[in-house]
């Protein structure tokens, strides 16, 4: 029989369904959450079979709710926070940073915050540079969170139910592009741990690690190289914390080369730490510096020709690796 | 909607009753000799970081735990040494935490500003101005949504007022009728500048704006603190919803324990003045010996107890060892 496929989305509320019916203490929080089901309908349904008591309509107040995400979570709860888009993640960066990620150090271990935020991120979308960012370096940053990014309905599925299952704060940083995207999904429950990469295409030339949306990029790419005689390994870390940094330094001692592509900014940006990461730990295996990849260090424009400049694509990402493994 | 200043009921003259306030009294002379034993270890050069005392602010923390349960929730702020003894902290784990020692709350990683403690309610210190009030509103929303009739009370400064998570949250509260009640301890300055210079309207209005239940009550008089906490507490429990509760005191002391110089922003007369004449310890002191239910050498029996507790408290923390440096990576994650 094959294996059913299902969308990015439906993975997305499956994980939340089957977590709230394990699990009374689940509940969401956020703006248009309930009836509406988000703006990018992956909640539908979810109101009706758990009731406006678990799928909690907020005003708009990122930073209040939030905060009570945190505190409901201190004392008894599972809060589901959805933050519309991943630029308005700045809005509640006091409740994250300094309350949701420090309660548990700060207290000697004695509080815990066993909450998740569910935000999106990427371009390409012609919404120009207030909806359009994908800021998950932010909370990389920050000892006390953990920090998800699913790149196929498969793992969104396993790696949310993870999430809302681990006693810290955990934010989870869903692809708006990717929503409509399939795959096979199990409808079994199964749940992939947090900081174990995936190995996406193996491969013996060139390792492309990357993340989130830049996942299909690497796949797209690495079938282009094909074409060309070269064989590229993509390697999807899965989480920027904890992070899986054997996966990461194996593949690249094994393929001697390495680009690093995530659609964050480049500068001080995720590619950074993951190059530098690799860099520490297969210098001496590698033919040529790890190469970084992300949006450009601009606003993201709204002009399509412009958006479309400012990200990675199959095609230049191809055009890197190609060079990369022809001047050896 | 009310605005009024309560009255406090006068003694019933019950044991129970003259009990409560000999409780109160105690706890209130807790809080002032614990922070003269603050002032003094930190003035010795053995207290690292920063101290920022509640004296003259007693009858608020205790006026208002009084009316708690011990597993209701508290959060308090940078000037929280108050409300952690109030809500039944151990002076001798505080100082311990004070000083960064093991034997602390918080294994020493807190300090001063964090101190927090599940067994007595207490959500932690918190040392970003109105950082807590999605913390105690999140706490009201846990307990209302797993049925339990759990109060969370938020301790602020009237600095806080001037930050916007806070409207955010009582707006959250009074739509979904938390079961949490915003104290806010008014004496008068955000750090060195009068509140009259950052607060513009009134404080109640703010409250009053969302519908909240709000009113001001005489913070130097632990009697009237608790009278009214007690109903708000009630109203709350009952499911009725937040209430907002103005609380006008004082600080004794500088904004932290190095703040000497401080007459650029507040004279030594008004000082003085609220030390003399609105002492919450004297007040209560006096009401206690007029209905006889204390007298002179009693209080001071109580003060000498409470100096003896503290003074230990001390010793106990300067005698006990740091933490083990491994200590630094454990609970980052649970
Ligand atoms: C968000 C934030 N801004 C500034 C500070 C620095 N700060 C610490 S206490 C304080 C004044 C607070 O005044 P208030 O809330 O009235 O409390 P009080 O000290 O009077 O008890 C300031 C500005 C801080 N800790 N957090
Ligand atoms: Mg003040």
């Amino acid at each position: 029989m094959p294996e059913r496929e299902i969308t990015f989305a439906q993975a997305v509320r499956e994980a939340l369904a089957e977590e709230m019916r394990r699990d009374a203490r689940v509940c969401i929080i956020g703006e248009d959450v309930a009836e509406a089901g988000t703006p990018f309908k992956v909640l539908s349904g979810l109101v009706e079979e758990f009731g406006a008591q678990r799928v909690v309509d907020t005003p708009i107040s990122e930073a209040g709710f939030t905060g009570v995400a945190v505190g409901a979570a201190m004392t008894g709860l599972r809060p589901v926070v959805d933050i519309m888009f991943g630029d308005f993640i700045t809005l509640t960066m006091d409740q994250m940073a300094n309350q949701a990620a420090k309660a548990h150090y700060m207290s000697g271990g004695h509080w815990k915050v066993p909450m998740v935020m569910r935000t999106t991120l990427g371009a390409t979308r012609r919404s120009a540079a207030q909806h359009s960012q994908s800021l998950h370096a932010w909370f990389s940053h920050v000892p006390g969170l953990k920090v998800v990014l699913p790149s196929t309905p498969y793992d969104a599925k396993g790696l949310l139910k993870a999430a809302i299952r681990d006693e810290n704060p955990v934010v989870f940083f869903e692809d708006k592009m990717m929503y409509k995207l399939k795959g096979p999904v199990p409808e079994d429950d199964y749940t992939i741990p947090l900081g174990v990469a995936d190995v996406k295409r193996a491969g013996d030339d060139i390792t492309l690690v990357a993340t989130s949306s830049m996942v299909q990029v690497a796949l797209g790419a690495a079938i282009l190289l094909e074409k060309e005689g070269i064989s590229a390994e993509v390697v999807d870390p899965r989480t920027t914390w904890p992070l899986d940094e054997k996966t990461l330094i194996d593949s690249a001692k094994k393929t001697s080369r390495v680009i690093v592509l995530d659609e964050g900014y480049g500068r001080y940006g995720v590619t950074a730490e993951l190059a530098a990461v690799i860099a520490e730990g297969a210098f001496y295996d590698l033919d040529a510096p790890v190469r970084r990849m992300g949006a450009m260090h601009v606003p993201i424009p709204f002009s399509p020709p412009l958006e479309d400049a400012t990200v990675p694509t199959e095609q230049t990402v191809f055009d890197a690796a190609r060079r990369m493994c022809k001047a050896a | 909607m009310t605005t009024t200043t309560s009255k406090p009921e006068v003694g019933h003259g019950t044991a129970a009753e003259k009990e409560k306030w000999l409780r109160a009294y105690r706890q209130m002379v807790s809080i002032r000799l614990f922070e003269e034993q603050v002032n003094e270890v930190y003035t010795r050069a053995l207290m690292p970081g920063l101290a920022h005392l509640y004296s003259g602010e007693e009858a608020v923390a205790v006026g208002i735990c009084e009316a708690l349960r011990i597993d209701d929730y508290i959060t308090s702020t940078h000037r929280g040494h108050g409300h952690c003894l109030a809500k039944g902290a151990s002076p001798d784990r505080m100082f311990a935490e004070l000083l960064g020692k093991e034997a602390g709350y918080c294994r020493g990683k807190g300090g001063s500003m964090h101190i927090a403690d599940p067994a007595t309610g207490n959500l932690g210190a918190n040392a970003i101005v109105g950082g807590s009030v999605g913390i105690a509103t999140g706490a009201a929303f846990a307990a209302k949504n797993l049925g339990t009739d759990r109060v969370a009370i938020c301790f602020f400064g009237e600095g806080a007022l001037g930050q916007g998570s806070l409207y955010e949250v009582m707006n959250l509260a009074q739509l979904w009728k938390l079961p949490v009640i915003y104290v806010c301890e008014n004496n008068l300055y955000n750090e060195y500048t009068r509140y009259q210079e950052t607060t513009a309207g009134t404080i109640l209005g703010r409250a009053t704006a969302f519908g909240i239940e709000a009113m001001s009550v005489d913070g130097q008089d632990v009697r009237a603190v608790n009278e009214v906490a007690a109903r708000l507490v009630n109203r709350a429990r009952a499911g009725v919803g937040p209430a907002f509760l103005q609380c006008d005191t004082y600080r004794y002391s500088g904004h932290h324990v190095g703040d000497i110089n401080r007459e650029y922003y507040r004279s030594k007369q008004e000082e003085q003045l609220w030390k003399t004449d609105r002492d919450p310890i004297l007040v209560l002191a006096k009401w206690l010996i007029e209905l006889s239910y204390a007298d002179a050498a009693s209080l001071d029996r109580i003060t000498a107890e409470v100096r003896a507790t503290m003074e230990s408290a001390v010793k106990f923390a300067i005698a006990a060892p740091y933490p083990n440096v491994d200590e630094v990576e454990k609970h980052v994650y649970a």
